[in-house]
Formats: C-alpha cells, structure tokens, sequence
C-alpha cells in the first residue's frame, strides 16, 4: 500500500469524524496557545522592566559625596567634595568616558500666570542630554553656550508642562522658578516612571551654572556627577578610575567618603529580577505544557482505545499492521500540525490582545512557539502512535470484538 | 482433486488460561471442495467460531495443518496472512462490522484499498458493481445508521466479494436479523453459491443451514457430523411464499 493511499485514508477518515477531530486537536490548541501567551506576556512584563531600567542609562556612573562618612553628621553642603574641577578632569584624564556633567539637584514653586506647581530642578551641563538620552518632544534643548553664560533658559518634562500650561504651548513662554524668570526652551519626551515608582517626567532642567548662580543657596551646594561611558563593558574599571582619580584630587580623603554608584549595579539587580521572572515564566510554561500535555494525551488515548474495533476491521479485510499503524500516525502528525498553526495563532492573537490592552510591547519568541508546538506535537504522535501500535499488534479477533 | 479449495489436517487449537488449558478445536480433518456452500453448526461453545477464526487466517492453530489453494497457511507471516485475508477470504460477520460515518460504497472499497494497483475509478466501478450484486447499489450513498440491518448485511456481503475471493467465510450472518431479512440474505448467499463462489457460513439455526448444501456439526471441539444436504432449500421460493407485510422493513 502506497504512502499516499494511507495519507488519503487517514485524511478521509478526519474528515469522516470531524467532532472527534476537532475535540482532538483542541487539546493541542489549547495546549499551544496557553503556552505561546503566558510566555508572550511574561516576556513583555520582563520587557517592560528591562526597558525602565535601560531607561535610566545603564552604561551611567553616578558620583557624589558621602555625608555620612564619618560618626559626624555634616551639614548637607558642607561635606560636599565635589568640584567642576571634578567632573572636567573625569572627563579629560580618564579613559572610556563618553561624557560627564555636573547635577545640581533642587526643588522649589514653579509658576506660570495663575500656575502652580512644586517640581524638582536639575543644574546640568549640556551633555546631561545625551547621557540620559533625553530629548524633546517640542522646542529645543539648551547647548553648551546656554551653559558657559548661565542663560535663564530651561527644558520642563510633560507633567510640569501639563500641570503649568494646560491649555497654553509652552515653548518661549517665561516660567518663574522660585521667582526668577527663565524662558521655556522645549518639552522633554515623557519617560514615564522609573523602576521605583517615580515620576521622570516631574522635572525642569536648566543650566548648572544659571541653577549654581540664581537657585542654590551658599549652604546648599550639594553636586554630583554623572558620567556616561562609551560602553557598558568598561563601567566597573571606570568606577575604579574615578575614585583613584577622585582621591588624588582631594588628598587625605578615603575611598569611603565618595560614593561612586553606577546603573549597572541597578541593572544587574533588574536582571536579577528578571531572571526571577524568567525562572516564573519557565515554571508557568512547564505547568501548560503538562497540563496541555496529559489532555492531548487523554484525547489520543481514548480516541484510538475507541477505534480498536475499527483496526480489528480494517485488519480483517486486509490492511497490514504497518498500514493501520502508519494511518493513525498520519491522523496524529495532522491533527497535531494544524492543531498546533491554530494554537500559534490563536496564541500570538491572544498576546496581541494583552498586549494592546495592557500597552505592553508583547513579544511572543520563536523558541516559546517552537517549545510548545514540539511538546505537543511529539505528544500528539506518541499517544496517537502507541496505543495503535498496541491495537494493531492485538490479536485480531480481541480486536473484532472490541467493545 | 485439482478443485479442493481448503484442506485441514489435525487443526487443532488450545487456549490457555493461566493453568487451564481449554480444548477449543481436537484434531479436525476437513477437505472443501470449490463452489460448494457448506453450514458449519453447533451449540455454543462447539469450536465453530473457533474453526472458522482459523478458517478465515484471523487466528493461528495451535498445531495441524491448514492448506488453502495448495499453500500451507500454517507457517506464514503476519504479513502474508494479511494478504491472505485480502485477497482470498471474504468475510461476513455477525454485527455486520462496517465503518460507522463512512458510506456503504467507500465500507465496500476498504478491501480494495489495502491491495495493490488499483485505481481510483476501477475502486469505485468493483464496490457499485458487487452493490449492485447483492442488489443495494441504490443505497451506495447511505451510512450504515441509515440503513437496516438487512442492508448493513448485503453491504458486508458486498465488502466480502467486491475483492473477488476464494471463498466467503459468514459467521452468523443472520444471527442479528429478522426471519425475513435473514432469508433475503440467504437468497444472496444463494445467489452468490449459484454463481460459483464457494460460501463457508456458521450458524446454530437449523432453519437457515437448510439453506447449504452441505452441513458440519460440531461438538466440544470436535466434527461429529459431515453430510450433504441432498434437498437444500430455495431461499427465493421462501421469500416468495413468506406472507407479504411490507417491501423493505426499513426503520
């Protein structure tokens, strides 16, 4: 008997019961798609923290003074070490680093007509933009220029701008910032919040030396640099680096009395995190696939115990045991194909629909889809095949009078 | 004899059940001739179905011999018996054993199906052809639930011919009908017998033995009794003088 013939057979004998059919291949539909959506959403939610974090810059080095260094508590501005001096010599002397700039961090009341608001402000140099990667949405960023002659200029992030100009464009509108004037430059891109919860875009960001000079207090320079480095691979060596070069600069300091921080340590934490989720995602796919598994293997089960009478007729009229054995495995290897193309399918449709409701980005990855179509398809076929094998080895008569 | 279709010696089977060992079949020697239409009867538990299981390559006998069209059937493989059973044997069973959800003429295919170079259109022509022999071709069409059991039965008879075998091996084939149904399927066994083919029944109806030519008995394993049935009867002149309740009992 000819392949093809068999194929014809086991084909027509689908389509000859199609409730069981499709009983059948709901199993491996099931089985599929539960596997290809959880893994879907569980890699978007891992996504969506990776993105925070990488949002924050993960190739960024955050330095500044330890206030606590010592069993004395200073005032706050008072212990402060860091100079400009600093952050140019950071940015000149050492090796792999992409930029760095001064942060002057300060909060007060921003106002614009009837407008209040009580934001944070940051003193930056220019290049702060581009080692954030931050950019505007509408109007400009300020340039180095703006920074060498302390321009009253300044970038606001989407909520200050929401909350001081519901209704008004911002751009070259005059903003009071703790009553000093300083024109509105652009509107930063909204990055939403980081991964502790706060607002990124709760923020004005002006020129450090224009911050330095109208904002701050005499007692309350308190600074830190942040410095980018061109690549992530170098941050621990440059971390190092700038505490040696740090220690140099201020002789009789410790190493202890400056807190080099970079957002790798963060990121690793994240991917610590992740690697949780990932950990979750792979028990919540192993206990889909079982569970997908055993019910593809029930149906199968059944499905062939329920035509043993039929084996015993097709190998009474003369159909070889390779014949009945190679038709069932055809009808399993189909079911579990097509069964398995719906459940990706359906799967992918599924995480689309999370996806959008959730505005999550969903990325449903090859290997979820070729892990869950290869577990049931081998369990298809196995459970298709076996109890065939068995029915067809069966004495013919026991089979006949199946019941 | 060149036309001896079947010959057994000393067929014997024994089932074994644990420690119990069950004498289905005791040494049967039996010799069949082609064209003849032969009743195998019994009590229940005779060895007929036994012998005819053996008799059809659906089991294997313990020890003896068994020679069909000049082979010893006795030492083949699986798969030659397979091709026994498709190309020489033709059965009919008790419960008809069709294809559920799949219709008369593809059931009346299935034999053909399994055997070698045969199209597709000379498939189809071999099953209407046998339909029309046992007289339901009007019927290819329906599934076995839309059918009686009389017709469920001339679409087995149908399946067990359309290969063209050397015999036709009915084991009870009216043991699930009616009186009249089951004289209609005797007047197609006859039928069948009158155009030469050789019909192997088993049955523990004296009334339808009748209908043979020739009547085996058999009695706890054992052939007891073997003569012919000098005045068969006619199962057309039954049929016609059977009073007439309807044309077809159909449900």
């Amino acid at each position: 008997m000819s392949i093809l013939g068999i194929v014809r057979i086991a084909m027509k004998s689908l389509l000859r019961n199609k409730t069981r059919t499709f009983l059948t291949m709901l199993g491996i539909i099931i089985g599929v798609a539960a596997v290809i959506t959880m893994l879907a959403i569980g890699q978007g939610a891992k996504q969506i923290v990776e993105d925070q974090v990488n949002s924050m810059g993960t190739n960024v080095v955050m330095v500044s003074s330890n206030f606590s260094r010592s069993n004395v508590r200073q005032a706050a501005g008072e212990g402060n070490l860091l100079t400009i001096g600093d952050v140019n010599a950071i940015k000149n002397e050492l090796d792999g680093v992409l930029y760095a700039s001064p942060v002057y961090n300060s909060w007060g009341q921003l106002k614009f007509e009837g407008n209040n608001w009580r934001g944070s402000i940051m003193g930056v140099d220019s290049d702060y933009f581009f080692i954030r990667e931050m950019d505007v949405s509408q109007g400009e960023l300020f340039y180095s220029s703006d920074v060498e002659n302390a321009t009253k200029v300044c970038v606001i992030g989407k909520t200050v701008a929401d909350n001081l100009f519901p209704d008004t464009n911002p751009i070259g509108k005059i903003m009071r910032i703790r009553n000093i004037p300083f024109t509105i430059r652009g509107v930063l891109v909204p990055k939403g919040q980081n991964v502790m919860g706060r607002d990124q875009d709760d923020i004005v960001v002006a020129p450090y030396t224009t911050v330095y000079q109208r904002l701050l207090g005499r007692h309350w320079r308190m600074m830190s640099i942040i410095v980018s480095a061109q690549s992530r691979d170098y941050i621990h060596i440059l971390q190092q680096d700038i505490l040696n070069l740090l220690q140099n600069r201020h002789p009789g300091t410790t190493a202890e009395e400056f807190i080099v921080n970079s957002q790798t340590e963060l990121a690793e934490t994240a991917s610590r995190v992740s690697d949780t989720m990932t950990i979750l995602l792979a028990s919540i796919a192993g206990i889909s696939l079982l569970v997908g598994g055993i019910g593809i293997m029930n149906i199968m089960l059944v499905s062939v115990t329920e035509r043993v009478k039929e084996i015993g007729i097709r190998r009474a009229v003369g159909a070889g045991k390779r014949d009945v054995l190679l038709q069932f495995i055809i009808e399993a290897v189909a079911i579990s194909l097509i069964g398995g193309l719906i459940g990706i399918a359906l799967g992918v449709g599924a995480a689309r629909l999370v996806g959008n409701a959730m505005n999550w980005s969903i990325a449903v990855t090859l290997w979820s889809v070729l892990l869950s179509v290869g577990f049931s398809m081998a369990i298809g076929i196995f459970f298709g095949w076996y109890p065939a094998r068995k029915a067809a080895n069966q004495n013919l008569i026991d089979a006949l009078r199946y019941e | 004899m060149n036309d001896i279709l079947l010959t057994t010696k000393s067929l014997s089977k024994v089932y074994e059940m644990g420690d119990i060992r069950v004498h289905a079949l005791r040494h049967i020697d039996l010799e069949v001739i082609k064209g003849d239409f032969i009743a195998i009867m019994g009590a229940s538990g005779s060895g007929k179905t036994t012998f005819m299981n053996l008799l059809g390559c659906l089991d294997k006998a313990s020890s003896g011999e068994y020679i069909l069209d000049g082979i010893s059937v006795h030492d083949m493989d699986d798969e030659k018996l397979t091709q026994i059973r498709n190309q020489k044997i033709g059965y009919v069973f008790q419960s008809f054993y069709l294809l559920p959800r799949t219709t008369a003429i593809e059931n009346v295919e299935l034999p053909l199906l399994y055997c070698k170079k045969c199209s597709l259109h000379e498939r189809h022509q071999r099953a209407m052809d046998a339909l029309k022999t046992v007289g339901i071709e009007d019927r290819a069409k329906h599934f076995p639930n839309q059918l009686s059991g009389g017709q469920q039965q001339r679409v087995a008879i149908a399946r067990a011919i359309v290969n063209n075998p050397s015999f036709i091996l009915a084991d009870e084939p009216t043991g699930n009908l009616d009186t009249r149904t089951s004289i209609e399927v005797m007047a197609v066994l006859q039928e069948l017998h009158a155009q030469g083919k050789t019909v192997i029944m088993v049955t523990h109806e004296p009334d339808i033995a009748q209908y043979a030519h020739r009547h085996i008995t058999f009695r706890d394993g054992k052939l007891i009794r073997d003569k012919e049935n000098s005045s068969p009867k006619d199962a057309k002149t039954d049929l016609a003088n059977l009073p007439k309740i309807s044309e077809e009992e159909d449900e």
